[in-house]
């Protein structure tokens, strides 16, 4: 009786306008030459194309349109090879998209390729549920977003940052020692459960990293927490895109893209400032894509990673402020517009950005599983 | 129907015609009842015992943990007192609107209001207590400036004494719903009757009221504490997992995106599932004795 309400997908929080703000963005950018530039960079392999164009469209799953701009990257995909894609379940979890390579085995509607967190990534890998590929822009992918052997590749990236609601918090906190101040009084928020929701987690991994603790001991980051909610800034509500602009949960700590299109979302009618905070190495969460060993549209699906992965496929993740896996290549390529740049953070900390690995994953697990409901009391 | 079926013929051919009723409306309901109900509990089962390699304990030793441990007792608490609240409240508000003599447009007031509020859950309802009890809600302030500080005095929104207020949303407007029809049963005439053999109001309900009502109280106490027993977005909105509850743990290794454990999810359904036959059978004995009467 209670459940009315949509369960929390990984994705379900914001379903904010990443979307409609990245083709804003777009227009404002001479038309002519954004289309040149998509025209340059996307794949063009016509071999891959014809035998992709034979498979009978594409199935991916957990793409939410309004997350890190999937709905553009579906409707250029299409645009440009023909090819139509089934995209089932948009809100799905990491885990639900597993399932669903799982049960729908051999199946013409099982998922091609998928979007998951790192470490569903190495789940799905462990368990042969992938088939690798490695696309043309294999070497421009960092080294620590990708499996060597090609199984999975991160595609794009956040850093924790503070959506502020500057209707309502008059001094925006900088650090994450700001928060503790007496005027932010319930007003620091998180989306989420850190033991269910990724950037929740990253949270407390984000504080760990700049009180004294590192990837490796996510336990400052719960004392911090412990701290934060004795001083009674911590609001232990679920922070939703309704009620960061609301000012009902006036700082919310989550992915910089998700509080950047909820700013720009909301410009004109109410002030949300992203800041990612100083004097820590910020901590990164990526997503990786990955082909289904059971793809029943393999060529559609390498197509399809190919074109993620292009210049252009990339530019479409930063459109709706997720910054891509080969940031840092088109960056030093000078293939980012600058405009596009101007939206977003100061690139600096980015290059700085810190991921957890398997082991350091888990080790913080297990610890946040006891000690989180122990030691935070509000 | 039983005066109607004494002609033989045309009984006979009616007998086969409620058969044929039978079958097509409750045949689809056992149906329903075996594909999403007994198959996915049979499911369950099977998930909770089997690892990688073949039948394990692990997981359901898993249950055993701290705090797991400590998850199933509030759960267990916050059901049972909120259920406690909900039926000691809203019986009480459902025998005032439906006694003799009550305001007509009361009574369909509250029942109207009821049917909406027992529904009134999850993040809506989080945030309208957020923003009334939570730390800075406008009830918590008022009251500061009248000198009690709520949360300097031990409360807070964000416990199980902040849950149980919270539940208490629901959980009396679902009692008033379901407890009515029993009130309405209770006929004048007993009342009368017991008031002429020189009973006081004090006796007619400790011999007469409540022994008629005990069987329907104990039913309506069960579906509060299955409801609350269950509740998952409401406590998920107000606490984000800062209070271990059961149902928050099982859509964590479950559909979360920090940790995937669907065999330990399973066990903590079976958790959940032993819990409910429990307090069923505390039910089915509490519930004989409390009918005793209806056989003698």
């Amino acid at each position: 009786m209670d459940d009315r309400h949509n369960k929390q997908g990984r994705r379900q929080f914001l379903k904010l306008g990443a979307g409609a703000v990245g083709a804003g963005v777009a227009s404002m950018f001479v038309p002519g030459l954004a289309n040149n530039a998509f025209a340059a960079t996307h794949p063009m392999d016509q071999a891959l194309i014809a035998a992709a164009k034979k498979d009978g469209g594409l199935n991916t799953i957990a793409l939410p349109p309004d997350w890190a701009n999937y709905r553009k990257m579906i409707s250029e995909f299409e645009r440009l090879y023909g090819i139509r894609i089934h995209n089932a379940s948009p809100d799905a979890s990491s885990a639900q998209e597993l399932q669903a390579i799982r049960s729908l085995k051999g199946q013409r509607r099982g998922p091609d390729v998928v979007d998951v967190g790192p470490s569903f990534a190495l789940i799905g890998a462990a368990e042969g549920l992938f088939q690798p590929y490695k696309v043309s822009t294999w070497s421009s992918i960092p080294d620590n977003m990708k499996d060597a052997g090609g199984m999975w590749y991160g595609d794009y990236f956040g850093v924790e940052s503070f959506g502020v609601n500057r209707s309502v918090v008059k001094n925006a906190p900088m650090t994450w020692n700001d928060l503790l101040k007496s005027e932010y009084k319930g007003m620091v928020t998180l989306n989420g459960s850190p033991l269910g929701a990724g950037a929740a987690f990253g949270a407390v991994f984000a504080a760990a990293m700049a009180n004294g603790g590192s990837l490796d001991d996510i336990g400052p980051g719960i004392e911090f927490f412990a701290k934060l909610a004795k001083a009674g800034n911590f609001n232990p509500s679920d922070a939703t895109s309704a009620s960061l602009v609301s000012g009902q949960t006036p700082i919310v700590v989550n992915w910089d893209y998700l509080n950047l299109a909820q700013a720009n979302k909301n410009k004109g009618m109410v002030q949300i400032d992203v800041l990612i905070p100083e004097g820590a190495a910020p901590y990164g969460g990526y997503y990786c894509q990955a082909i289904s060993k059971y793809a029943p549209n393999l060529k559609a699906a390498q197509l399809w990673e190919e074109f993620v992965y292009s210049d252009a496929g990339q530019l479409i993740y930063l459109e709706g402020y997720a910054h891509p896996a080969r940031f840092s290549d088109m960056v030093s390529r000078g293939v980012v517009p600058e405009k596009m740049l101007k939206e977003l953070p100061p690139a600096a900390p980015y290059k700085h950005v810190q991921f957890p690995n398997k082991a350091q994953t888990e080790k913080a697990q297990n610890l946040l599983k006891t000690e989180w409901t122990k030691m935070v009391k509000v | 129907m039983s005066t109607v079926v004494r002609s033989t013929p045309a009984g006979a051919r009616l007998r086969s015609g409620t058969k044929l009723l039978t079958l097509i409306f409750i045949g689809p309901f056992l149906l329903y009842m075996l594909a999403f109900l007994i198959l996915p509990a049979l499911r369950l089962f099977d998930q909770a015992f089997s690892g990688e390699h073949g039948f394990t304990l692990k997981y359901i030793a898993q249950l055993g943990q701290e705090q797991t441990v400590k998850a199933f007792v509030n759960s267990v608490v916050l059901s049972s007192v909120s259920s406690l609240v909900g039926l000691v409240v809203g019986g009480i508000v459902a025998y005032l609107i439906l006694r003799p003599g009550a305001p007509r447009g009361l009574r369909s007031m509250v029942t109207s209001f009821s049917a909406v509020a027992a529904n009134f859950a999850g993040v809506p309802l989080a945030f309208a207590f957020v923003s009334t009890l939570g730390s800075l809600g406008m009830v918590t302030v008022w009251l500061k400036s009248l000198g009690v500080n709520l949360y300097a005095s031990g409360f807070s929104l964000y416990s199980v004494t902040g849950l149980v207020i919270v539940y208490a949303y629901f959980q009396i407007p679902l009692m008033v719903i379901v407890i009515a029809p029993a009130i309405e049963g209770l006929r004048r005439e007993w009342r009368e009757a017991a008031e002429n053999l020189g009973a006081s109001s004090w006796t007619y309900w400790r011999h007469v009221g409540l022994p008629i009502l005990l069987p329907s109280l104990l039913s309506s106490y069960i579906l509060l504490f299955g409801n609350a027993f269950a509740a998952y977005a409401t406590p998920y909105a107000l606490t984000s997992g800062i209070l271990a509850l059961v149902p928050v743990e099982i859509s964590n290794v479950l559909s979360g995106n920090v940790m995937l454990s669907p065999q330990t999810g399973a066990a903590l359904s079976l958790g959940m599932i032993g819990v409910m036959v429990v307090i069923m059978l505390i039910y089915v004995v509490a519930a004989r004795r409390a009918s005793r009467w209806t056989r003698q």
